[in-house]
Order: structure tokens, then C-alpha cells, then sequence
């Protein structure tokens, strides 16, 4: 009975590990070959008990692995490792406009984030309905098809070369950013820069309230 | 572990093995850890022990079978929420294989490793407190459990929240709301002037004659020049309009004694005689009675622990978390016993497991409602310092919310304030 106990345990052990482990992207790797522009991904490496330790330190206000309840703080699940990285050196480094995240970014060195950062990239991000305005919502997928839609891949369901998870995110926390981006208080790539400035001209700000309802209202990948 | 839970792990492991190495055989099967306690740190060190290792053998044991929130009270005290929405239950957590007991623990054997619940005596091999506060009940003369029925401290969230909010609503307009706020430590330090804010905003829209006048045992306070602050911006505050006024200890404002007949609070060196319409006293605190029955506390009535792994300086064995204990720099907030739970967790499954801990991380952050989308915050990281077993802010990190910050942060803050409230109360109970 003792072995049988023992033996239980450390099986049990194993479904905790793996539940936390990260396995490489097979996909990614066989990418590599074809030498696109675009600088390969960090991969995620499997999360170690630190890394666990520090990640639970950020699950009370993102939500359980990462995944927010809202209605404002925003789910980091999923997060590529060089997404939540960056996110995490341009608070710190008070490049990036915040309320709290800058004052905590702060407290981490560049191994924390790191660790930090392989938890939540092996997490699932978790969807949760929210209010949206279907009209919004129906202007709003114009506008990714036309000016988002070629780095946002996928309805935003996707985070690659730091695009984010947009799909489902929660709209307060979209409009922030819309908004900050907008003000230039926020830095985007150049060719962001270019397309969103473009939209707005075109249709005005209520542009970045409609491209927010329409990514916060992507629920399920098959509906898009 | 019963049979079925016992055959439920195995078939969840297998399909684990297959996939992965074994790294180590670990030795905390079937161990006993009870928790005593299920607020902010209770909930959070059971939930975060059967993650850390589902073969242990986790009981938590709560008084109440129904828990409010102490957070977000304050928004049902200015009516700004249902008191149905700071109302949780242990439901949930029982789906993670903890054993939920709701039961008053009495007392307990230390040596012997063995609490008492009820009749019955239940043992342990790890067993952690986190009994939160009680009152000091008599350290302000007059005030104790029943002057309570009368002058509600509302505290502790329920049915003192609700009468709290009851006698606000009866008050006619014109009348005077008195907080009184205790000397350092005690839970919630920036809490009696957040509720000072959402009381006058409540007063503003509805008693617009009324005032609100905080009676301090300190001359300073959390976030005290964000509250300031708002209160000029919002309450006119430092005006001969103002609803909100705050009279420092030096100031005649540390309240010495209450009577309840007279609805009086005696503050100052001379005691001087101020009444309320209703008089809301938050007395000095120590850490929950059974902690002191356990001999956990210290002179002061707080609880000793190593910092590292949250175990009593005073009791093998035992660890205390949240509140309760001594943990330097970081607040008596939630998210300190949150993050305090979480840390104590891995200590006690390292040890159990035969293991070195890791390195801990501890954070806090806390938000304070001001007013109408106006919420403010502090927020720190933590590293533990092994030199003189003590938790110290990471230099250069944390502190407040800016000071100009725009209105639009503000509202921010709110919204994130609020986000943190559905985020740390689905980790306790979800």
C-alpha cells in the first residue's frame, strides 16, 4: 500500500508538471528553414518553480493563469515570450504609459520577466462574453480586414511578432490603448503608425472605438 | 485521500507519464495540512497547496459559511453596490479536493499536533493560521462587542457593513458622520479614508448638508496626499463647505472613549466631547483571537513568523499568514495575504516534499475608491532578506499613483480597481 501511495503521488506530480510545461512549437522550428524577414520568436522554455513563485505574485489582478474576469485588466495569457517581454522592459523603463504596471515592472530584473514570461506564454487564454455593440462590432471587422488585419493574423486571435491575443480582450482595455496609441503616448511600430493614423483620417476616432468592439467582441475563432 | 480520489489521480498521472520524465518521487502523500481561516490568505493557501500538490491531504476551516469581502465594502457603505456582490461562498474550492469544514476551531495541541473543532479533534502535519483580526475590544473605554450594535465598526464586511449603510440611509440631512481611525498597524490602512470618500459622495448627492469628520490616533496616513487630493477636487475639502474634515492626534483627533447613550466619542488630551449622528469607530486591532489561544501572538498581539516561510517563530509547524502576522513593509491588505498564502504554500509543500524552497516573491497592490471614477493606488515587489529575516520594498519600485495624474488615469484606476476585486476574489473562491 505504501508503494502504491508513493506511486500515486509522483504520478501526480508529473500531471502538475506538465500542466505548467511549455513544449517547443514544432511548427516554429520547421519555419525557421525559409529565412523569412521576420526575427525568429524566443520559445517559451518550460516553467520552473521560480517562475511559478513570480507568476502567482500577478494572477490576483490578471485573473487565474492569466486570464481576466475584468472589466478592465487585461488577460496576459497566451502571451509570446517576446510580447511579454517587451510589455514588461518598456514599463519598467517608463516607456510605456500606465497606471500600476510601471510602478511594478520595476521590481523585476530581466530573469524575473523572463521566468515570468514562460508561465503565461503555456497558458490558454480564456474568453469571457462581454457587452459589445453589434454595429460597432460589424464596422469595426471592416476596419481590421482593411488596415489591421495583415499583422493582426487571424481576427487578432493570434499573438506573433508581438501583435498580442487582441480577440476577446476586454474592450475598456482596448479603448485605453486605442487611445493612448491615438495620443502618441504610446509607441507603435512604424508601419502601425502609418495604418492607424491613415484610419483615423479616414474615419475618424470613432474608428478606434469600432476596430475595440469588434476585437473584444471575437469570442469564438470559428465566428470570425 | 478516499478510494475514488485516490483512483481519479492515478488515471490523471498515467496520462501524464507517458508524455513525461519522472523528476522526483516526492514525499507528501496523503499529509495533513489544515488551514485555519477562509479569507484573503485562508482560501488562497488551500487552493494554492492542492495545486502545488494534489496529493495532499488539505482541510480548511472557516467559521462563517458565508463570506463578505471586506474589499469593495466601502463602495456598499457610500451604496454604491449590493452587499450580495461582496458575498462568497466555499463551494467552489471544494472541487479542488479540499476539505471544507465550517466550524469555530477552540483550541489545539501543538505538540501533539492536533486542533479542536467542535467536539472533534482533528491532526495535522502542517498547519497554517490565518485568522485575519478581531477588535481590541476596550482599548478605546466604552467600546466593545455590544457599544458595536450601536457604533458599528464595519471591519469586518456583513451584517456590520449593513447597519453601517442602514444609518446612513435613516440619517436626515445636516447630520454628522463620524469615522474614527486607529493608530498603526491594523487591516486596510488606507480604508477609513477611502470610506470617508465614498460616504461624502454619498452625502454630496443625497445630504448635501452633512459632513463627514475622521478622528485620527496618527498624523499621518495611507495615500494621504492622494486623498487630499481627491477630497478638494470632489468634497471641498480645507473649505468651510467641506464634507470631509480630518483631525490628526495632533490635532485633539485620537479618540480616547465613546458612549454610546450619548452617541459621543471623547477625542484629544482633554477629551473633548463630539457627537454624531452616526459614529462609525474602527478600533485598534490584533490578530485573530484563536492565533493568541495557539500562542502564536506576540506582546502586541500580532504574530512572529520567519519571513520566508511564513512559519511561527513561536510554534513548529505552524505558519501564519495574512493580517496576523508580522511581515514588515507590506500592508495588512488582501493582496499581501494573497501573495503571503501563496509563498507560505510553497514553503509548506517544499517541506513536506523534502525539498529547498525556492526564492519567494511577494507583491502588493491596492486600490482606493475616491470618488466617481476616481480611484487611486499603491502597489510594491518584495524580496525576502535573509540577513535579518525581514521582507523589504525592491528600492526604486512601487509606491503611489501619480500625483497629477489626469482624469483619465483616474478612471483607470477605478476600472482597474474594480478588474482586481473580480480577479483576486475568483482566485480565493474560484
Amino acid at each position: 500500500m505504501k508503494y502504491l501511495r508513493t506511486s500515486a503521488l509522483a504520478l501526480a506530480c508529473c500531471g502538475l508538471l506538465f500542466n505548467a510545461s511549455v513544449f517547443a512549437d514544432k511548427d516554429k522550428d520547421d519555419d525557421k528553414g525559409d529565412k523569412k524577414e521576420k526575427k525568429a520568436a524566443t520559445t517559451a522554455k518550460p516553467v520552473t518553480p521560480r517562475g511559478l513563485m513570480l507568476a502567482n505574485t500577478c494572477v490576483g489582478c490578471h485573473g487565474q493563469g492569466g486570464s481576466s474576469l475584468g472589466p478592465a485588466t487585461p488577460s496576459i495569457a497566451g502571451m509570446a515570450v517576446d510580447t511579454f517581454t517587451d510589455a514588461m522592459k518598456a514599463y519598467r523603463e517608463g516607456k510605456r504609459p500606465s497606471t500600476v504596471m510601471g510602478r511594478l515592472a520595476k521590481g523585476y530584473t530581466d530573469e524575473d520577466i523572463a521566468e515570468m514570461s514562460n508561465f503565461f506564454a503555456a497558458q490558454k487564454f480564456v474568453r469571457v462574453a462581454q457587452k459589445t455593440d453589434p454595429d460597432k462590432a460589424k464596422a469595426g471587422k471592416k476596419l481590421h480586414k482593411d488596415n489591421c488585419e495583415k499583422c493582426h493574423e487571424e481576427g487578432g486571435f493570434k499573438d506573433e511578432d508581438g501583435s498580442s491575443i487582441l480577440a476577446g480582450q476586454w474592450l475598456p482595455y482596448l479603448q485605453f490603448q486605442l487611445a493612448d496609441f491615438n495620443a502618441k503616448k504610446r509607441e507603435m511600430p512604424e508601419k502601425m503608425a502609418k495604418r492607424l493614423n491613415a484610419m483615423v483620417k479616414d474615419n475618424g476616432d470613432k474608428a478606434l472605438e469600432e476596430v475595440a468592439h469588434f476585437y473584444a467582441s471575437q469570442q469564438d475563432k470559428k465566428d470570425k | 485521500m478516499n478510494r475514488r480520489e485516490f483512483l481519479k489521480t492515478t488515471a490523471l498521472g498515467s496520462m501524464a507519464t507517458g508524455l513525461m520524465t519522472i523528476p522526483y518521487i516526492a514525499k507528501g502523500a496523503g499529509q495533513k495540512v489544515i488551514v485555519i481561516g477562509g479569507g484573503a490568505g485562508g482560501t488562497i493557501a488551500a487552493k494554492y497547496l492542492k495545486k502545488m500538490d494534489n496529493s495532499l491531504d488539505v482541510t480548511l476551516i472557516e467559521r462563517n459559511p458565508d463570506y463578505y469581502s471586506c474589499f469593495m465594502s466601502n463602495e456598499v457603505i457610500g451604496g454604491e453596490r449590493k452587499i450580495e456582490s461582496i458575498k462568497f461562498n466555499y463551494d467552489r474550492l471544494k472541487k479542488h479536493g479540499i476539505n471544507v469544514v465550517i466550524g469555530e476551531v477552540s483550541g489545539g495541541d501543538l505538540n501533539a499536533k492536533t486542533i479542536k473543532v467542535g467536539d472533534k479533534s482533528l491532526n495535522y502535519d502542517k498547519l497554517i493560521v490565518a485568522p485575519g483580526v478581531d477588535m481590541k475590544w476596550g482599548a478605546i473605554e466604552g467600546y466593545d462587542e455590544a457599544a458595536s450594535e450601536k457604533m458599528p465598526h464595519a471591519w469586518k464586511a456583513g451584517p456590520q457593513t449593513a447597519l453601517l449603510r442602514k444609518q446612513l440611509e435613516a440619517m436626515q440631512d445636516g447630520g454628522v458622520v463620524l469615522i474614527t481611525a486607529p493608530a498603526n498597524p491594523f487591516r486596510c490602512p488606507p480604508g477609513p479614508y477611502e470610506r470617508a470618500s465614498l460616504v461624502a459622495q454619498y452625502l454630496k448627492a443625497h445630504k448635501p448638508k452633512s459632513k463627514v469628520i475622521i478622528l485620527d490616533a496618527k498624523d499621518d496616513f495611507a495615500k494621504k496626499g492622494l486623498f487630499e487630493q481627491g477630497w478638494k477636487e470632489l468634497y471641498g475639502y480645507g473649505t468651510d463647505k467641506a464634507l470631509i474634515e480630518w483631525r490628526s492626534a495632533a490635532n485633539q483627533g485620537k479618540v480616547v472613549r465613546v458612549d454610546t447613550a450619548k452617541n459621543a466619542v471623547y477625542a484629544g488630551e482633554m477629551g473633548d466631547e463630539v457627537v454624531g449622528a452616526v459614529v462609525n469607530v474602527v478600533p485598534p486591532q490584533k490578530a485573530g483571537q484563536i492565533a493568541t489561544v495557539l500562542g502564536l501572538t506576540n506582546d502586541a498581539g500580532w504574530c512572529p513568523v520567519n519571513r520566508k516561510t511564513f512559519e511561527s517563530a513561536q510554534a513548529k509547524d505552524v505558519h501564519v499568514i495574512g493580517d496576523a502576522c508580522i511581515a514588515d513593509a507590506m500592508p495588512k491588505s488582501a493582496y499581501s495575504a494573497n501573495s503571503q498564502a501563496k509563498v507560505c504554500a510553497a514553503a509548506v509543500v517544499a517541506a513536506l516534499q523534502g525539498k529547498e524552497m525556492v526564492t519567494p516573491a511577494y507583491t502588493n497592490t491596492c486600490y482606493s475608491m475616491v470618488g466617481p471614477n476616481y480611484g487611486i493606488s499603491v502597489a510594491a515587489v518584495y524580496n525576502y532578506k535573509a540577513d535579518d529575516n525581514s521582507i523589504a520594498p525592491v528600492q526604486g519600485a512601487g509606491g503611489v499613483s501619480a500625483k497629477d495624474a489626469s482624469a483619465e488615469d483616474r478612471k483607470r484606476e477605478m476600472m482597474y480597481g474594480h478588474s482586481w476585486f473580480t480577479n483576486i476574489t475568483e482566485d480565493m473562491f474560484g
